[in-house]
């Protein structure tokens, strides 16, 4: 196996690696070996053990049991900063750069060896020199804040290099970006893996960027590792089943013909975005009953506010929401006359009261009205328990008992609890946003089909998600979302993914 | 020297008298309000440091007969503040607001406690330096008596701003106060980033206490802030955490806080109290209009637990 390469990439070997959190195993013997110059891909689902294994390559976690030799020789990671000694980094999913220091503020504070007095003119023409050497660049002079997701990761990416690192280890580098984006970015990577300059580890659970770009794989599951090998030795079907167990049971989503009344319009919407610099405008946008309205776009591109001014959240300068005919300002009055519902990103953080109880959180739309619908003083508490033992029959919320706090549940159960408490009774629209984001394949797929039922039986659903594969398997019709506008329109039978993708990023 | 009629051109020039003589303070803590808070930490106790600052100040200075070791002693009296609140901070749990808040009401009671035997005494002033000699006018020189401190107010704000620019402190302050986690992953301590930045805060909260007792009103008096260290606060927002910006602001304050005096000087006595009452309406009005409901702020520190 090579360990150096003259470029100056350098091999990670991990011998038996066994990470034991008290009772519970998280990696249990895991070995994979990275030669110099290779393009390694880490697949798992969530909580396979991808996490843990790195943080135990980069010292963030002390390794119950097993060996790491860097470049053949072993290496003792008691601290972060010893895998930054040996010229390993770490890009994590969630980035670090700061957002308020500029690009080049963000390199030259990053370095050990950053002078007490920074020299702005020698530090730039160092920077520029290196930039000039690198594959891409990103504008240097511009509050990170500013920059695109894509730009970001980038920037992740080149500081990084532009600290000498030469094992780098990439955390789901590509799930905020494009899909465009997420090839021009990797297939950079990967030209300087081929040219010797690094290693990459690059944790992931898309089979179509490993298949792409990487040469070897391993995969783990529970915290074993269960398979792996070269890239073109296996197949896709191969990696999934390794990677879930038994191969998962797609659900048949069956979708009904249903008869699209127009349900809710938005008509020349204007306000400002949250920075307050630029304008979010939204010309004419109709959801019909019993359709699935897709929302797709990169983050920050104005779907956050499209959901708050949908939730009443933000005011609007100009501009009608009219459903069923009458204007709407998303008052609890109005939501409930017409039947609106939504279910907001991050349900715990936004929908939920995390230290009250499951019962109560799933009692939010119906605590104060009585069996007549009129509002009633004194709360039911056999109402609140009978409605929390429905739900969380009808919508399979794994919780120890109705009286638990909901923030006490994982992800995919307060998911489900919030969606079941949303979908209660005859529902007219579902508004709703990024519904998966963070679930494991089960949760996904149990959310999604919920999703489909409620359309199939005349719901509106308006789908805001960043993850095009999900917009894309759910809508009837697709609306891309650039720059605080509605730039594309397309009916799902004629979607094309590429194309989709280029509105995204502005190219339209 | 007979003071001559310059009738109403008085007024704007006492305006600006006092504004210099009531700004310093102004200046000092909210400079050292900004550098806290760039940090991402607030230290609503810079009240209580300045009161002790003036009293401390005072004392040294009554006691040594130098104003400058008093406003030394004031400054390390505020450090040693300021240490405290971010020595507290550190730990899990603790919120810097409600520490601020029991910081400001020790700081006060310490400096009544310890101020009780120097109420009467006179120390030494700080010295001014005259501007106006080119004059003839009394009311122009009193107005460019310019003290010694304003001076090193303005080259310290615009030093700091050079700071949080192109020094590493600076850039590792501002680090701290964007984000923990990137901090943290390039083997920064916050905590510690904190504690020096709260002491120095501190410190200069200190020194704009000193200037109140050793300058202008220039006795130590129980009642000689009128809320100058909590005003400091707001103006921070109202700078949006630019040092440079907080200088101006102070400026601003300090003018009209000596509305309320240049018109007294003028004749005018109605609705005096009003005029006194000047610098906290516009505190208000400043924030109410800075503020939107539909835009983040802009310039905050990301880690700062008011704008989180």
């Amino acid at each position: 196996m090579k360990y150096e390469h003259d470029n100056g990439a350098i091999s990670v070997e991990a011998l038996n690696m066994t990470m034991k959190f008290g009772a519970f195993t998280a990696l249990d013997e895991v070995s994979i070996s990275i030669p110099a110059g290779s393009f390694h891909a880490l697949l798992g689902e969530n909580g396979a053990g991808k996490s843990t294994l790195v943080k135990c390559m980069m010292g963030f976690y002390h390794a119950t049991d097993g060996e790491l030799l860097v470049a053949g020789k072993q290496a003792r990671m008691t601290d972060p900063k010893v895998a930054q000694t040996l010229g390993l980094g770490m890009v994590y999913q969630h980035f670090t750069l700061v957002p308020s220091l500029t690009a080049a503020e963000n390199l030259v504070i990053s370095r050990t060896d950053t002078p007490a007095l920074i020299d702005w003119r020698r530090e730039r023409t160092a920077l520029d020199a290196f930039m000039a050497k690198m594959p891409f660049s990103v504008p240097l002079d511009q509050p990170v804040s500013r920059l695109a997701a894509g730009e970001k990761q980038k920037l992740e990416i080149l500081k990084q290099l532009y600290l000498g690192n030469r094992f780098l280890i990439l955390d789901e580098p590509t799930s905020v970006l494009t899909p465009s984006e997420a090839d021009e970015v990797l297939g950079h990577v990967r030209a300087l893996t081929r040219a010797g300059e690094i290693t990459v580890l690059m944790i992931t659970h898309k089979f179509r960027e490993v298949s792409a770009f990487a040469d070897d794989v391993s995969i783990l599951r529970r915290g074993k590792y269960v398979g792996g090998g070269a890239v073109a030795d296996l197949s896709i079907d191969e990696m999934s089943r390794a990677m879930m167990g038994e191969a998962p049971v797609v659900s048949e989503r069956t979708r009904k013909g249903t008869q699209g009344q127009p349900l809710m319009t938005l008509h020349g919407l204007r306000t400002a975005d949250r920075t307050g610099l630029k304008d979010i405008q939204i010309d004419d946008v109709t959801l019909h009953s019993g359709e699935i309205l897709g929302i797709a776009g990169i983050s920050g591109n104005g779907q956050m506010e499209l959901m708050e001014i949908l939730t009443g959240q933000r005011r609007i300068r100009s501009g009608t929401i009219t459903v069923n005919g009458t204007a709407y300002g998303a008052t609890r009055a109005e939501a409930r006359a017409h039947a609106i519902r939504y279910l907001p990103e991050e349900p715990l953080r936004n929908a939920c009261a995390p230290r009250m109880s499951v019962a109560e959180n799933l009692a939010f739309r119906m605590f104060d009205i009585g069996k007549d619908g009129t509002h009633v003083f004194w709360k039911d508490n056999r109402a609140i328990a009978g409605n929390a033992t429905t739900l969380i029959d009808a919508f399979k919320v794994k919780t120890s008992s109705p009286a638990a706090p909901i923030a006490s549940l994982s992800g995919g159960n307060v998911q489900r609890a919030v969606l079941g408490r949303e979908l209660t009774g005859d529902v007219k629209a579902l508004i709703v946003s990024n519904p998966c984001f963070g679930l494991d394949f089960a949760a996904v797929s149990a959310i999604r089909d919920r999703l489909i039922e409620a359309r199939n039986q005349g719901t509106a659903i308006l789908l805001i998600s960043e993850d095009l594969d999900e917009i894309m398997e759910l809508s009837d019709r697709i609306l891309v979302m650039s720059e605080g506008r509605i730039a594309f329109e397309t009916p799902i039978a004629t979607a094309d993914v590429a194309q989709i993708g280029q509105h995204m990023a502005g190219h339209g | 020297m007979e003071p001559v009629d310059i009738g109403l051109w008085g007024v704007p020039l006492a305006i600006l008298g006092g504004a210099i003589r009531v700004s310093t303070p102004f200046i000092f803590v909210s400079l050292g309000e900004c550098l806290t808070e760039r940090s991402g930490r607030i230290n609503l106790g810079l009240e209580g440091t300045l009161v002790f600052g003036a009293m401390s100040g005072y004392a040294v200075a009554y006691e040594t007969g130098n104003p400058f070791i008093g406003v030394l002693a004031a400054a390390l009296a505020g450090a040693c503040f300021g240490l405290l609140h971010g020595w507290i901070c550190k730990f899990k749990g603790v919120n810097d607001i409600a520490v601020g808040i029991a910081m400001m009401l020790f700081g006060m009671g310490l400096a009544f406690f310890f101020g009780k035997p120097y109420i009467q005494p006179q120390a030494p002033d700080l010295p001014a330096i005259s501007f106006g000699f080119w004059s003839d006018i009394p009311q122009v020189q009193a107005a460019l008596q310019v003290n010694v401190l304003f001076i090193a107010g303005g080259i310290l704000a615009v030093a700091m701003a050079w700071m949080f620019r192109s020094t590493r402190v600076g850039l590792t302050v501002r680090v701290v106060g964007d984000s923990t986690d990137a901090a943290r992953a390039m083997g920064l301590n916050p905590d510690r980033v904190r504690l020096l930045s709260t002491a120095a805060g501190g410190a200069l909260a200190g020194i704009g206490g000193a200037y109140l007792s050793l300058y202008y009103p220039g006795s130590w008096t129980e009642g000689i802030s009128s809320g100058q260290g909590l005003m400091a606060i707001a103006l921070v927002i109202f700078a949006r955490w630019n040092p440079i910006n907080c200088f101006w602001a102070a400026l601003l304050f300090g003018g009209a806080g000596a509305l309320g005096p240049a018109l007294q000087s003028v004749g005018v006595s109605e609705g005096y109290y009003l005029f006194f009452a000047a610098p906290y309406v516009l505190t208000l009005v400043l924030l109410i209009m800075t503020s939107s409901p539909d835009r983040a702020l802009q310039g905050a520190p990301l880690e700062l637990s008011l704008t989180k």
